[in-house]
């Protein structure tokens, strides 16, 4: 079963659980600024969002790439950069409609969510459900449950 | 290690700024933020300094676990000589700049001097620079942060800074930060602003690394995150209903200063409660609440966002309050409403987010203003002296004067003095309801007698964060105790006053305890810092900590006297409620207290007391 990342920003506290957890996992320090996940806090609004790769089925960081550092992990879907090939170009971080793709000057490569190899910390890591790991082909399953729910108990 | 080992010291007079290595001989006993601060600030200050003057220092200071994934491991604290008090200030801080500042690679930040015209402070990493704010000053808290991001060009910078209040030395301005958290307490606003300071902008991308054994702090904190979310304070009713999950838990037992502590029972609670902002409005159907949000790392998300009725009187005109924010938490919605009987909700949500766009402490205000309208009762202060009737229950009053104190106008100017100041200049000192010159928060020391003890004692004048004993004595964390009896609360009050001082020294929140014992945060320090952090040791540690600041608050003039508490609450009983008939047992605890602290009759630490504690 293939699962992805699933954000329900109305769980969301921003208490940046999440973007600790992604920056340890991948460079072993608390350090929001290297996080592959983000936070959005809309302070005017309330909203609070989690933001991250989706994991595009035909990836466009992948497809612009041109030395073919971003690979497909066909275990879990993951689109991975990988450093020892990748130049710093900076042209996937372009292609990407989403903006989840970025440089980091200190390395001089780019980076993005791999899933941590099928076992992300970010959801991991959160502490109201708002990330969670599912079954791809399921993502709303939460969601109808919750209608389901309003449906056939609470009219009761 | 969890320390950057980096102190910034920046000297305003001479426009330096230099970095130095962190004592790491003091970190080792007096751990961080309030505890390791106030170290640095008792050593080199004399303690009789003016703390408006350039003498006095100013700390913004993290912890060990500030930065880290420790839950809530997200705090700072502000330490210096308090202005409202004359007493050692510490007030403490959540939102997302504390973990900044340690992300930029400072443990703290010492200001000095006095800068002849108004400055920032401006930090990116290991580049600092003292800027000029002369466009800033005279701006809000609000105006400066939008102001400074958008210079900037980087919307990701943390702002701390204060408002107009801060600057014209309003007694209990507070420092502010991210829009609507604040370093509240105390008057540490007006030291910035004493010393044209206006805000420090943040950046940090050098992260927390270097734990003592990281593996073991990633495991250690998983727990005890999951010790938070299954606790049904920290897991259920902090995250749903904010810290006003007690407005009715508190007004029931009788313990709700209501009307400037004349009455213990306010009959508008319900009203102003955490269930009323859950409720929807008759004028546009919607709650006020729209949600909770956590500071930085905080698993348990008591902070309350809020959207005020756009066709309220306060707002009706101004369309710049009707987005979402902070407020209202329960201290705010006690001091503003049950303090001066004022049961409108939105008025008080209205005064509240004034608190925090001009930077200053709702309680401190609150509770001067249940002061202001105790006076116009007796016909000592007159409409026109302050500019409009203010008999209690007046929500045109509440909110008229929180716009002339943001202000600096008017009667905002006598009451941005504090209650203590202000009574006195009206003949009746009896009246204010304070500490030291600091204003009671939200619980009876009639009906909860632990209380009466910890603001009798707190170190920065009355406060219920030095020792929380609500926790036990109405919560019933760890042990159920009597609130009624003055029986044991000595030894209760004492041992939560020095696990509290490890608390505000580690990084983390306090509202961790209604969960936590310090046996679980220990193994957190104990994974994050090198070395040994034994139960022993932290115990010791809180101790000491309470020590100096009761060491250097002697040394500024502070005797037995000093820890009592206005007549009112010793000789008029409460009339009403499960506490009917009695009055503060404080006299009674006072010596009893001392004793076990192993101070002397005066309240002064014995030779034997300053040794075993190495101070």
């Amino acid at each position: 079963m293939q699962k992805s990342l699933h954000i329900d920003p109305s769980k969301c506290t921003s208490c940046l659980q999440c973007e600790m957890a992604c920056s340890f996992e991948n460079y072993g320090v608390f350090n929001n600024s290297l996080s592959r996940i983000k936070v959005f806090d809309f302070h005017h609004t309330g909203a609070k969002v989690p933001y991250t790769c989706t994991q595009c089925d035909e990836a466009w960081c992948m497809h612009a790439c041109p030395v073919e550092a971003i690979k497909l992990d066909k275990d879990n879907g993951a689109k991975v950069v990988f450093e020892d090939v990748c130049v710093g170009c900076k042209v996937c971080t372009i292609a990407c409609p989403f903006g989840t793709v970025n440089y980091v000057a200190e390395t001089g490569k780019v980076q993005k969510c791999d899933l941590c190899g099928g076992n992300p910390a970010c959801a991991e890591a959160c502490p109201t459900g708002a990330i969670t790991y599912v079954d791809a082909n399921w993502t709303g399953l939460d969601r109808m449950r919750q209608w389901a729910d309003k449906l056939g108990n609470q009219a009761a | 290690m969890a320390w950057t080992r980096k102190i910034l010291r920046v000297n305003l007079t001479d426009r330096t700024t230099k970095s130095e290595p962190l004592n790491m001989e003091w970190a080792n006993d007096y751990l961080g933020q309030r505890g390791l601060a106030t170290k640095y600030l008792v050593s080199e200050i004399d303690p009789k300094v003016d703390p408006l003057s350039p003498e006095n220092k100013i700390i913004w200071a993290t912890g060990p676990l500030t930065g880290t994934m420790a839950s809530t491991g997200g705090r700072y604290s502000v330490v210096t000589k308090g202005p409202l008090t004359g007493a050692i200030a510490c007030s403490n801080s959540g939102g997302y700049f504390g973990a900044e500042l340690k992300f930029a690679g400072w443990d703290m930040v010492i200001i000095e001097g006095r800068a002849s015209s108004p400055v920032y402070l401006s930090i990116e990493n290991d580049k600092v620079e003292i800027r000029d704010a002369s466009h800033l000053w005279g701006k809000t808290v609000w105006e400066t942060e939008e102001t400074l991001k958008s210079e900037h060009q980087d919307p990701q910078v943390r702002v701390s800074c204060i408002g107009r209040t801060g600057e014209a030395g309003v007694l209990y301005a507070a420092i502010v930060n991210d829009l609507h958290r604040a370093a509240g307490r105390s008057g540490v606003g007006a030291v910035a602003g004493s010393k044209n300071l206006k805000a420090l902008v943040v950046r940090g991308t050098l992260g927390v690394g270097n734990l003592a054994n990281p593996k073991e702090f990633m495991k250690v904190t998983f727990e005890k995150k999951k010790i938070l979310k299954e606790n049904a304070v920290t897991g259920q009713g902090l995250p749903t209903y904010g810290t006003q999950v007690l407005m009715n838990v508190i007004n029931e037992i009788g313990a709700m200063p209501t009307r400037n502590h004349k009455d213990v029972q306010f009959e508008g609670a319900r009203k102003i409660s955490a269930e009323a902002m859950h409720e929807p409005r008759e004028s546009d159907g919607k709650a006020q609440l729209v949600n909770n949000q956590g500071c930085f790392g905080c698993t348990i998300a008591c902070g309350r966002i809020s959207k005020i009725d756009q066709t309220h009187y306060t707002v009706v005109n101004s369309p710049k309050y009707w987005g979402a924010s902070g407020g209202l938490e329960y201290e705010a919605a006690w001091s503003l409403g049950c303090a001066n009987g004022v049961d409108d909700i939105e008025a008080l949500q209205y005064a509240n987010m004034l608190c925090n766009e001009d930077g200053f402490d709702p309680i401190s205000f609150g509770a001067t203003i249940g002061a202001v309208m105790e006076l116009y009762e007796m016909g000592v202060l007159t409409k026109e002296e302050i500019g409009i009737e203010a008999p209690f229950g007046s929500a045109r009053a509440l909110t008229f004067l929180a716009e002339q104190t943001a202000r600096g106008e008017g009667f905002g100017k006598i009451v941005g003095l504090g209650s203590k100041r202000l009574c006195e200049k009206y003949g009746h000192p009896e009246l204010s309801m304070s500490v030291k010159g600091q204003e009671f928060p939200a619980y009876d020391a009639r009906g909860v007698q632990g209380m009466g003890l910890t603001y009798a004692t707190s170190n920065r004048g009355a406060c219920h964060l030095r020792s929380y004993t609500i926790s036990s004595e109405v919560l019933g964390i760890p042990v159920k105790t009597d609130p009624h009896t003055t029986e044991g609360k000595p030894a209760l009050v004492k041992a939560f006053q020095d696990a509290t001082a490890v608390v505000d020294s580690s990084g983390l929140c306090v509202f961790t305890t209604f969960a936590w014992a310090l046996s679980d945060i220990q193994p957190q320090l104990q994974a994050a810092c090198e070395g040994d952090w034994s139960m022993e040791k932290l115990d010791l540690m809180g101790e000491r900590i309470w020590n100096m600041e009761r060491q250097f608050n002697n040394a500024a003039g502070f005797t037995r006297k000093d820890d009592d508490l206005p007549p009112r609450l010793k000789t008029e009983a409460a009339k009403v409620g499960p506490a009917k008939g009695l009055v503060s047992g404080i006299d009674k605890m006072i010596p009893e207290y001392y004793a076990l602290r192993g101070w002397d009759s005066e309240g002064r630490p014995t030779a034997e007391t300053v040794a075993r504690l190495g101070l």
